[in-house]
């Protein structure tokens, strides 16, 4: 893990980190209820159509820094801004244990 | 996003379930005498074959169920566990088994592994041999569980570690919490114990003390707190002493729907203490159908059937009225309010009773088959 873990729990994530969806942990559609799904031991979190394009992307593989550099041209949006939000929700579901820095 | 959602239906169709726990079998091999099945148990004879179980994990998965608890009793103890974890991951749902784990060794777990199970959760009824193995009444149960889960982290499945807690364990919190990290777990389910079922019959040697439990919940938050993003703890807050009912299934036939062994659906696992509910069976309906359509679902489904006090409350369509089949226990009629709530007529009666119990020196009945020919 390259990641920070501060006091509170939340990681520092660098744009040179690379996450990964865990075994345990699945992101699929929800055709029943529309939209994509995370799902993990006991939860279901519903995504956000962002939190799901994010997610698409997250693959053990491509670093921060590449997926916000396809979000950004995907979506013709600044990459400073997107950065900062690709941040914080992976941040978020690390602390969740949903996600993990490889 | 993190909260399940909310489906959008024209208003005569139920949102479908999100999750279901599917009772493969009630045999096992422990005998925790707060065990959630019935009383009265199911044989193995009338219990579901292979093909039914997959054929309701298709209409599961079609009614929009994304998650399968496979549950017992000890779910291993059928021969088939393989082939219902495979015909899970065909219809793309999410297997959780919910294990003993006493009686699956490493040529098995690897093979459910390969059939495509997602997460185990692994029961232990204490921090140590003596404790568990004596709440479990199985001698050696507690190695073999030390055991199980260096093979579950071993082979790379996740793993949660659950324990119910109550008066003969709740010293033990700290070292679960230690257990569960010395296993790898990624999760530790600190459960209090719900009094149905055998539970109920035991309550007399498993009600713990006001102050221990008040202890206990503080103890869980500190260490829920410090190993955040290390360990998820979720706690099941005991109820008897609360002022607040919990959201009991999070509303009855709201997000989840519980299969017995012999195909009965229910609303929860306790649901049929409930006297005079219409429960349908997997055999005569389809699991939409009864969803959308069994009397034992409608009953107390939405706000319509509360007391007066719920439906002027702003909490209705939070706690949902709490627990009906603790209603009935405790009321002696299922569409009272919850009596753990504090606006309840028997909330004061259901304190004392606790008390009272807590003080008890009662043995332990343990769970087992009544003695009638099998
Ligand atoms: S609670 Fe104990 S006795 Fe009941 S099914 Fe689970 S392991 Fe078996
Ligand atoms: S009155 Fe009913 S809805 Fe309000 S808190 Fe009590 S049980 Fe819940």
């Amino acid at each position: 893990m390259s990641a920070d873990i501060d006091a509170g729990g939340v990681p520092e994530l660098q744009e040179s980190d690379v996450v990964k969806i865990p075994r345990g942990v699945r992101l699929r559609e929800d055709k029943a209820r529309g939209g994509w799904v995370l799902l993990a031991p006991e939860r279901v979190f519903q995504l956000d159509p962002i939190a799901q394009q994010v997610l698409m992307r997250v693959d053990g593989e491509r670093d921060i820094a590449a997926i916000v550099d396809d979000l950004a041209q995907a979506f013709a949006a600044p990459r400073d801004r997107i950065l900062a939000d690709v941040r914080a929700m992976l941040a978020d579901l690390i602390t969740k244990n949903v996600l993990e820095v490889t | 996003m993190n909260t399940p959602s909310e489906a959008r239906q024209s208003p005569s169709m139920q949102p479908p379930p999100i999750g279901m726990l599917a009772e493969l079998t009630h045999r096992c091999p422990l005998q925790c005498p707060y065990c959630s099945n019935p009383v009265e148990l199911t044989r193995k004879r009338e219990e579901l074959d292979t093909q039914a179980w997959q054929r309701v994990f298709a209409e599961a998965a079609e009614l929009g169920v994304l998650q399968v608890h496979l549950s017992g009793g000890e779910p291993a103890l059928r021969q088939d566990l393989e082939a219902l974890v495979a015909s899970c991951a065909e219809h793309g749902l999410y297997s959780n088994l919910i294990t003993a784990g006493v009686n699956i060794g490493r040529a098995r777990l690897e093979a459910l592994a390969d059939a495509g199970l997602d997460h185990v959760q692994l029961s232990v009824q204490g921090a140590t041999a003596e404790v568990n193995d004596h709440i479990a009444n199985l001698p050696g149960a507690f190695d073999k569980k030390l055991a199980f889960a260096a093979e579950v982290t071993d082979v790379g499945l996740p793993l949660t570690l659950n324990t119910v807690i109550h008066r003969a364990n709740l010293h033990q919190i700290p070292d679960l919490v230690e257990l569960a990290l010395e296993l790898g777990a990624r999760r530790l389910e600190i459960a209090h114990a719900q009094y149905y079922g055998w539970a109920l019959q035991n309550r007399g040697a498993l009600m713990p003390p006001r102050e221990q439990v008040m202890e206990a919940i503080d103890l869980v938050e500190a260490a829920r707190e410090r190993l955040k993003g290390k360990l998820v703890i979720d706690a099941v807050v005991p109820d008897y002493y609360a002022r607040l009912p919990k959201p009991c299934m999070n509303g009855w036939g709201r997000q989840s729907l519980n299969v017995t062994p012999a195909g009965k659906v229910l609303p929860c696992h306790a649901a049929e203490t409930i006297p005079g509910l219409e429960f349908w069976n997997v055999g005569e309906h389809a699991l939409g159908d009864i969803w959308q359509h069994s009397p034992a679902f409608n009953a107390y489904r939405g706000t319509d059937w509360m007391p007066d006090a719920c439906q002027s409350c702003d909490r209705r369509e939070i706690d949902w009225g709490g627990c009906r089949c603790q209603a009935l226990m405790l009321t002696g009629d299922a569409t009272q309010m919850d009596p753990v709530c504090e606006l309840s007529p028997y909330h004061d009666e259901i304190q004392t009773l606790a008390i009272v119990d807590s003080h008890k020196d009662d043995e332990f009945t343990y769970r087992r088959f009544s003695r009638q020919p099998a």
